[in-house]
């Protein structure tokens, strides 16, 4: 036990934090710091001068752009650049269809692919799941079935996250109606371009546009997008589920954001009240943080340890928590949301409420956290 | 920055498990035990000191093993498992970690020397009648006539006080400041009592007591007496922590062998589910212990109490957590004296409210809270 960083792990600290901070443009930091909304070319920017550095996918295998780093590394990687601002990597490109197609792709795929998803030269959106299938994934509806070499694939996926941007959409899909429903399941890539895909946006309760349902209509898919084999795309939904879970947590952005808000809300901290809230988020953060390094420490082979559903489950709460703080500590300013730009009152006060309202999707998405304590109760606890 | 045990302290785990293991395999013999005089088991200390558990603080020259914070705490956390009674924390940590912070190299040797051999027991006297976590004595003042010290005032509650042969008392000094002396268990009348985890405790009166000063004599030993406080606190927390793994398995243990309705209660989503977050509140309290305890080892005084005073408020949170839901999902059988569940959540509640309970560490940290941007982990 020691918790110093090695004379190695602190000089890659400090590179990280050096090429985060004068790589990535200032502007884009600020709009992040500031909690404001990034543009599609924003985002794309910025996930590629990462991948200039070698930096927008560490994880994946050496050979497709990924590091031999530690994991301590790449903790300290993650949580340096949502301290400096920087946009983590797209996480459908960067943690989920990048190492699926490394692990479980074909060649072809992998040549035809990777590069450009570490890259984000293609946007990836994420296509699992359904109107009835959501915590219960497998029992998906949407149906691909065989004609020649392609698949033609009817149904609807909705909660589909900036599909609006997606220029391919890698989806769950039913090929085989025979068997155990897990059995029947396999991944599909599909150009969003395609005939037959049509994209709906869904105006969520902050006033934003970020999810959208995605609508197939004969969509006529060549044989050689299917991942694995017919009826693996359970196996690898669960790899990447695992993937999404341990990712999910921005412990180092919620610590930024409570960080700023003793600046933005100065005037309110000679309120022992609002002192004794953040010094609690502080202490509780921290817990979070150094759980983390604990569960990293202890992964062993890649795999997701039973524990990260912890980091979900808490980050997310905490994530929350720290907007209601700030919703709290903005007051009567937060109802100018919606009002127009040369509105007097401060645009982070402004912001508060939208926030707090767009992130009670947090325990919602990357399994519910009611599904985290099933992971918990059941796989470590043995209930 | 590793947050795992290497093999000896692995060992040291095993070797403090199986000891413990031997006396206090069920929670009948504790509840005899600490119904009995002197409230802990006198063959278990001797043994304890055979193995060099009671030295592991002190250095070689003063009798003891010299071992590190992981090392002590990897004893607390065993001590926890078993809601041992003995007065280690009391008397090993924090009189013994104000001995040796503040004493003469004889004064050292002399006492740690015995303390680890299991010849004396000590205990300290730093809390007045009424008083809440002060490195300033206010209960105890101290006097000297012609270079001779007595004390006179109230010492409540010193932990561990009814059977200690020697007091280490904090006493408010003539001309300002607090000192630490030493005074023989004779030269004071004392009342013991039990706490309400059954562990012991005593009210101490000092009436005129001779007393040695610990130390140079008459010189302010305030900041001494808040690190070992602190320090204290961070064992604590590693005590609490053995204490709350084992509310947490016979707690999901209960789930899957308890029957009603026909079924075993794990078969309860409700209950599955409050299991599930008494593990995550047991996570994050470990990884704060592990974490305080290792930043012992870098010897700021600063940082060692901000990492007190902040293992101390995930302590009270997770073990109010913890210790609450033990006993509601064990049902009637939670509330009883003779199982272990309940009298668990008395533990957690006493240690807390000795060593700092969580208002007291968040109003600390509230006042700091303009001090830093961010929390730095490492
Ligand atoms: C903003 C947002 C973005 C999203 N982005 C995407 C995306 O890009 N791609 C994508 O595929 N999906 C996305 N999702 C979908 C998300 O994964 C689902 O919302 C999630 O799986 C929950 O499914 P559901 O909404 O159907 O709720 P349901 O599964 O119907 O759950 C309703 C409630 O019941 C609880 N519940 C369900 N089952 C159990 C159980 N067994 N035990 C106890 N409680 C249970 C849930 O926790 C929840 O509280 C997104 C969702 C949101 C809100």
């Amino acid at each position: 036990m020691q918790l110093e960083l090695s004379q190695t792990d602190r000089e890659f600290r400090d590179r990280m934090r050096e090429t985060f901070t004068t790589k990535v443009p200032q502007e884009i930091r600020d709009t992040v710091l500031e909690g404001r909304h990034l543009t599609r070319d924003q985002i794309v920017e910025s996930q590629q001068a990462l991948n200039a550095e070698g930096l927008a996918v560490p994880h994946w295998p050496v050979e497709w752009g990924g590091q031999d780093w530690t994991d301590l590394q790449r903790h300290l990687w993650h949580e340096e650049m949502q301290r400096a601002g920087v946009p983590i990597p797209l996480a459908f490109n960067a943690s989920m269809i990048g190492p699926v197609i490394a692990q479980f792709g074909s060649e072809e795929q992998k040549e035809r692919f990777l590069a450009k998803t570490a890259n984000l030269d293609i946007w990836w959106s994420q296509g699992f799941s359904e109107p009835d299938a959501g915590s219960d994934l497998a029992s998906l509806r949407t149906t691909a079935v065989r004609d020649g070499d392609d698949w033609v694939v009817n149904g609807q996926k909705t909660w589909t996250t900036l599909g609006q941007h997606g220029d391919w959409i890698f989806t769950l899909v039913r090929t085989d109606t025979e068997v155990k429903k897990q059995a029947g399941i396999s991944m599909l890539l599909i150009d969003m371009t395609d005939p037959g895909v049509e994209v709906r946006p869904i105006e969520l309760i902050d006033g934003g546009y970020e999810v959208n349902e995605v609508w197939f209509s004969d969509v006529r898919v060549p044989g050689d997008l299917l991942v694995g084999e017919p009826g693996g795309g359970w196996t690898i939904a669960k790899f990447l589920l695992g993937n999404e879970r341990v990712g999910v947590a921005p412990v180092g952005a919620t610590k930024r954001a409570l960080a700023t808000l003793k600046t933005t809300a100065a005037d309110q901290l000679d309120d022992p009240l609002v002192r004794a809230r953040i010094a609690e988020l502080e202490n509780d953060l921290l817990a979070l943080e150094l759980t983390a390094l604990r569960v990293v420490a202890h992964s062993s082979d890649g795999e997701p340890h039973p524990a990260s559903s912890v980091l979900k489950l808490r980050g997310t709460v905490l994530q929350q928590a720290v907007s209601e703080l700030a919703l709290d500590l903005a007051g009567p300013a937060s109802l100018a949301s919606r009002a127009e730009d040369d509105s007097p009152q401060e645009g982070w006060a402004r912001r508060t409420a939208p926030t707090y309202l767009n992130l009670r999707k947090a325990s919602i998405y990357g399994g519910s956290n009611e599904i985290q304590r099933q992971i918990i109760s059941r796989t470590i606890l043995g209930l | 920055m590793d947050f795992t045990y290497d093999d000896e302290q692995q060992a040291l785990r095993e070797a403090v498990r199986g000891l413990l293991a031997t006396t206090y395999a069920d929670h009948e013999t504790r509840r005899r035990t600490v119904a009995d005089e002197p409230g802990f088991d006198r063959a278990l200390w001797g043994r304890l000191a055979e193995m060099g558990i009671l030295g592991l603080p002190f250095s070689e020259d003063d009798g003891g093993v010299g071992a590190g914070p992981v090392e002590i705490g990897i004893v607390c956390q065993e001590l926890g498992r078993v809601l041992a009674p003995e007065p280690f924390l009391a008397s090993v940590v924090h009189a013994g970690g104000l001995v040796a912070s503040l004493g003469l190299a004889e004064q050292r040797a002399d006492l740690l020397g015995r303390l680890s051999a299991g010849e004396v027991v000590l205990a300290a006297a730093d809390t007045s009648p009424g008083g809440r976590w002060a490195s300033r004595a206010d209960g105890v003042r101290a006097s000297v006539s012609d270079g001779t010290w007595t004390l006179d005032g109230v010492a409540d509650p010193v932990v561990g006080g009814e059977s200690a042969d020697v007091l280490v008392v904090t006493a408010a000094l003539p001309d300002g400041g607090t000192g630490v002396f030493v005074v023989a268990a004779d030269d004071v009348s004392r009342t013991g009592y039990a706490a309400a985890d059954l562990t012991r405790a005593a009210s101490v009166t000092f009436d005129g007591s001779a007393a040695t000063p610990l130390g140079e004599a008459g010189r302010d030993a305030g900041p001494s007496i808040a690190t070992i406080s602190d320090l204290t606190r961070i064992m604590g927390a590693n005590q609490a922590l053995g204490v709350m793994q084992s509310q947490v398995r016979a707690t999901t243990d209960y789930l899957k062998s308890r029957k009603q309705f026909g079924v075993t209660l794990n078969a309860f989503q409700a209950l599955t589910f409050r299991a599930a977050d008494m593990y995550v509140e047991l996570e994050l309290a470990h990884s704060m212990v592990d974490w305080a305890t290792m930043t012992i080892a870098g010897g700021d005084r600063d940082v060692v109490a901000d990492a007190a005073d902040r293992v101390g408020l995930q302590i009270a949170r997770s073990g109010r957590h913890i210790g609450q839901e033990a006993i509601q999902l064990h049902g009637g059988i939670g509330m009883t004296a003779e199982y272990a569940v309940g009298v668990g959540t008395a533990h957690l509640e006493v240690l807390d409210q000795w060593l700092g309970n969580g208002p007291h560490h968040l109003r600390r940290l509230a006042e700091r809270v303009t001090d830093h941007d961010l929390v730095e982990a490492i």
